[in-house]
């Protein structure tokens, strides 16, 4: 059965990518990994503080993710009865998402459009520009 | 009390004082007073002066001795375990389940800004300005030998640290005395640990501190012409609202700033020397000459070594227990690791950074030498005459890069400002640990600390060079008395972690990830 990793951040555009993957999905036509990615970079800097208490942050933070942003997803997926399983991991956003996709054996990614553009854009890049660049399975941004 | 009503408070009593504040200097007297006995007792002489012609201050053969001992003891590590650091550092051994918890560079990071700061800029000024050329090349040495025993103390900072409940870790000598002496069957552990952090809270007000303060403050005076008491209470007042009112952005920002500083610093600096790249033979020159032959300065060239390990401790802090404080809080199955990784600090702090503040005052031509005789000319107080009678600490190293640089000593204003706060930032919270350790975990307790450590930052602007710098090295010196004797004894213990891990490292059994 065709595997597709869809990313879901919590946001309009996330619901989107969701909305489109489920559409293929439907009817057990697909499987679908709802991947959650917490934006971390191992180069950024703390303070002394924060580094003591990093460990229980972390454990607040996913314990966020997975009550408040993926479980109601999660749940209501369930329901429709779409086969469906969640992927929560920290890192660089496009890169962790390639890997979620290399470790799971997806056939394609789905992403949402967010629709920066102009300097935002230019300086930070955006997730699924990146992704079209980097992606290793066919790639679908949703408008 | 909320920061507004503190920063209003503030503001009135800056408006009661008189402009020329003759209390400034009462504060100064009655604070070299009041420390005097401590600073001799730390800074006690051998009799040496029969032997190799100067009395050696004890406190510094016993750091010479201990990263001696740990170098030799485990075998050159910082020579071997060098490129594993690196590797480290870039995350190559790193788990990606891990992702999200403190990485190795990170607490590198974080140690690394409470180290790079004003012992580099201003420390390394006062070295070369008493110690001559000479001092650099001991800075350089006890800098390489400091790496050992930066990485014996954190390898037991991460081993022995606390873990609570709520997934939040203390750690430090406190924990690797009282909890490693107690492993080994060893008696006065917790004594031990309490004598640490006695120390560790007068270094935080010291080092860590009144001296960041107090240069901070000097270099600002001299370059924009403001008080030293309006930059003492500037600092003061952000200091309080990061530590006691929780403003954390200032804090972050500041983290993520400094960095970049420190980088551009070296940068600079690379530049004049490739301006004067026609020099650099030269300075290395003397470097050698002053370290070995008596090149004029007081005490021959064992005042050179005398300066040079001196200034060199109290800028990469190794020996002294402080940074296995920060580097107890990163994630690792393997303790080991986190001692490799904290061996660069030493090495970039010192090695790197000190070395190019060192260059650039030589080869700028800060140090006036007698033409003749090839020896330095000394001033009255037995100090190197500088160009321009600059005086020593951070002026003469912005009087350096100002020859090369008109806008120099602006940017280096900026950068000493903000190397002190994140200095002060970082010792704030060592001092807090200690503090804690003794009295106890509680918001009242931790309250009475973080008002001590701010009113500490108004004295050490205040307070004239010496007397600040005195107690400074005094109190770091007395956290190196206790940290070196607890190393010596649990030494075996990290050896045994070093020797398994290594043995791991050959047979594949640790793995890398990239």
């Amino acid at each position: 059965m065709e595997k597709i990793v869809v990313a879901y951040d919590g946001s309009e555009a996330g619901q989107r990518a969701v909305a489109h993957a489920v559409a293929h999905a439907e009817g057990g036509a697909a499987q679908l990994i709802l991947a959650h990615v917490l934006e971390w970079s191992p180069y950024s800097f703390l303070s002394a503080e924060e580094l003591a208490e990093r460990h229980k942050r972390r454990e607040q933070e996913l314990s966020r993710a997975r009550d408040a942003v993926v479980a109601p997803v999660l749940r209501d997926l369930k329901a429709r009865g779409i086969e469906v399983e969640a992927e929560i991991r920290y890192g660089h956003v496009a890169e962790t998402l390639v890997d979620i996709a290399k470790d799971t054996g997806a056939d394609s990614i789905v992403v949402g459009r967010t629709g920066a553009t102009g300097i935002t854009a230019r300086l930070f890049g955006s997730v699924a520009g990146t992704l079209a660049q980097i992606a290793p399975v066919p790639l679908t941004i949703v408008p | 009390m909320k920061p507004k009503a503190f920063i209003l408070a503030a503001l009135i009593a800056l408006a009661a004082l008189p402009a020329h504040a003759q209390w400034a200097d009462q504060v100064d007297t009655i604070f070299a007073q009041s420390t005097g006995w401590f600073v001799n007792l730390i800074f006690a002489t051998l009799p040496t002066a029969g032997i190799i012609g100067v009395d050696l201050p004890w406190i510094v053969g016993w750091l010479v001795a201990g990263a001696t001992v740990f170098t030799i003891y485990f075998g050159f590590i910082q020579f071997r375990a060098f490129g594993h650091a690196l590797q480290l550092v870039r995350g190559k051994y790193s788990d990606p389940r891990d992702a999200g918890e403190v990485s190795h560079f990170q607490a590198l990071a974080t140690a690394l800004s409470g180290t790079v700061g004003l012992g580099n800029i201003a420390g390394v000024a006062v070295a070369v300005s008493i110690g001559g050329a000479g001092a650099t090349f001991w800075m350089i040495l006890a800098g390489l030998l400091g790496m050992a025993s930066k990485f014996t103390e954190c390898t037991l900072g991460v081993k022995y640290r606390n873990e609570y409940p709520d997934g939040t870790v203390s750690g430090g000598p406190m924990y690797y005395l009282k909890k490693g002496f107690a492993e080994r069957g060893l008696p006065l552990g917790g004594f031990m640990a309490v004598m640490f952090s006695i120390f560790c809270v007068l270094g935080s007000l010291g080092g860590g501190n009144m001296f960041q303060a107090n240069q901070a403050a000097s270099q600002v005076q001299s370059v924009l012409g403001i008080p030293t008491w309006i930059t003492g209470l500037v600092l003061s007042v952000i200091v309080f609202a990061v530590i006691v009112g929780g403003i954390k952005s200032i804090a972050r920002v500041t983290e993520k700033v400094v960095p970049f500083m420190g980088i551009g610093y070296f940068l600079t600096g690379l530049v004049i020397l490739f301006a004067n790249f026609d020099m650099i033979g030269w300075a290395f020159g003397e470097i050698l000459r002053g370290a070995f032959t008596d090149s004029g300065i007081v005490g021959g060239f064992i005042g050179a070594i005398i300066q040079g390990f001196r200034r060199a401790a109290f800028s990469n802090e190794a020996g002294i227990g402080s940074a296995a404080i920060a580097h107890s809080a990163v994630r690792t199955k393997e303790p080991i690791t986190e001692g490799f990784v904290s061996l660069l600090e030493p090495f970039i702090d010192t090695v790197l950074i000190c070395t190019m503040t060192a260059l650039v005052i030589i080869i700028t031509g800060q140090l006036l030498v007698d033409a003749e005789t090839g020896r330095y000319l000394l001033d009255d107080a037995g100090r190197i005459a500088t160009a321009g009678g600059t005086a020593p600490g951070v002026p003469l190293t912005s009087a350096a890069f100002g020859s090369a640089f008109g806008w120099a000593p602006y940017a280096l204003s900026l950068a000493v400002f903000l190397f002190a706060f994140s200095t002060m930032i970082t010792w704030s919270y060592y001092g807090m640990k200690s503090w804690t350790y003794m009295f106890g975990e509680g918001k009242n307790r931790e309250m009475v600390f973080k008002v001590i450590f701010c009113v500490f930052v108004f004295i050490g602007a205040v307070s004239s060079l010496g007397a600040v710098i005195d107690f400074s090295d005094a109190a770091l010196f007395a956290m190196a008395i206790v940290n070196i004797i607890g190393l010596y004894f649990l030494m075996p213990i990290v050896k045994k972690e070093l020797n398994s891990y290594l043995a791991r490292l050959k047979s594949g059994e640790i793995k890398a990830y990239k």
